[in-house]
């Protein structure tokens, strides 16, 4: 299974996932913004968290037209995979590949923290290693989380099952307590915590690791 | 030509730091503030010198880049 993980200026979550689709057994390319062109034979493309271009005009929205983004929603459009954490996730919401948007934290605070997540959707490539209502523990670490969509697209969101994971207590206002979500075809999943970071027991835990163990395990059959 | 760009939240979409600014005011003695928005000015310099054509070209800006449609409005001035 080959991954590529994005890499902007101000990225600083982009190792961390090499790190762990690489302990799952993944190759990993690392890919600059201002490249054109993914890689040969990529599989799922990672979208890192971080402050990419300083959280300038919104957060992601300059990631989200900088070059390898036309690739990256290309690569989508096709049927594949695309991973986005935290900065990832705004990113991916900016270029229109996900609904929503992320909006400052309802108490306008930076959070840095371990959550509880409840696993709402298992079935897809990113959750299949997970039991439908599991609870994992997990880190945030932002300031504009709180997950914001109108109440049509919350309608398609639930009717369709594509919330992927709720907050167990809602720590950033985040409507109908929604931590994740997946594209239609359920091969895109934007998330704002960090499964990266709770990859190994050095970091404190690994409920994060079924996420990249499947990725890799279900890829690699495709 | 110079173009400024207002950029609001739309109706509807809860704005926490207007409402931290409202609850700031408020502190300050300031009574009778019953709601605070916050958005953004962009100002623009163009070298276009058509208005139509600047007005044009920077409404598209705005839908690709200056706002996020799926929560802001925006409004563009030829100045």
């Amino acid at each position: 299974m080959h991954a590529a993980v994005i890499v902007f200026p101000g990225s600083n979550c982009d190792r961390d996932m090499a790190v762990a689709f690489e302990k799952a057994g993944a190759k990993v390319s690392m890919v600059w913004h201002k490249d054109t062109a993914l890689p040969e034979g990529v599989d799922i493309i990672g979208v890192p968290g971080g402050f990419s271009f300083g959280d300038y005009l919104r957060c992601g929205a300059i990631a989200a037209n900088s070059p390898i983004c036309q690739s990256v929603v290309a690569h989508a459009e096709k049927g594949g995979y695309v991973l986005g954490i935290c900065n990832g996730f705004q990113v991916l919401t900016e270029t229109g590949l996900l609904p929503g948007v992320l909006l400052r934290n309802a108490n306008l605070k930076y959070i840095c923290k371990p959550v509880r997540l409840r696993v709402e959707a298992a079935d897809s490539a990113f959750t299949a290693g997970y039991q439908p209502g599991q609870e994992i523990t997990v880190p945030i670490a932002h300031h504009d989380g709180n997950y914001f969509a109108d109440p049509e697209t919350l309608e398609r969101l639930h009717g369709e099952a594509r919330v992927a994971f709720t907050y167990c207590d809602n720590p950033n206002g985040s409507v109908d307590d929604i931590a994740g979500v997946l594209s239609q075809n359920r091969r895109v999943l934007g998330m704002m915590p960090h499964p990266e970071r709770m990859a190994e027991p050095l970091q404190g835990g690994t409920d994060g690791a079924a996420m990249f163990a499947t990725l890799v395990d279900q890829l690699a059959d495709a | 030509m110079k173009a400024r760009v207002h950029v609001m939240l739309k109706n509807g979409v809860l704005d926490p730091q207007g409402e931290a600014v409202r609850h700031a005011l408020g502190q300050l003695g300031f009574d009778g503030v019953e709601a605070v928005r916050q958005g953004k000015v962009i100002e623009l310099d163009l070298t276009e010198t058509d208005a139509d054509k600047a007005h044009a070209s920077v409404t598209e800006m705005c839908e690709k880049l200056l706002a996020n449609t799926v929560i802001e409005s925006y409004s563009v001035e030829i100045v």
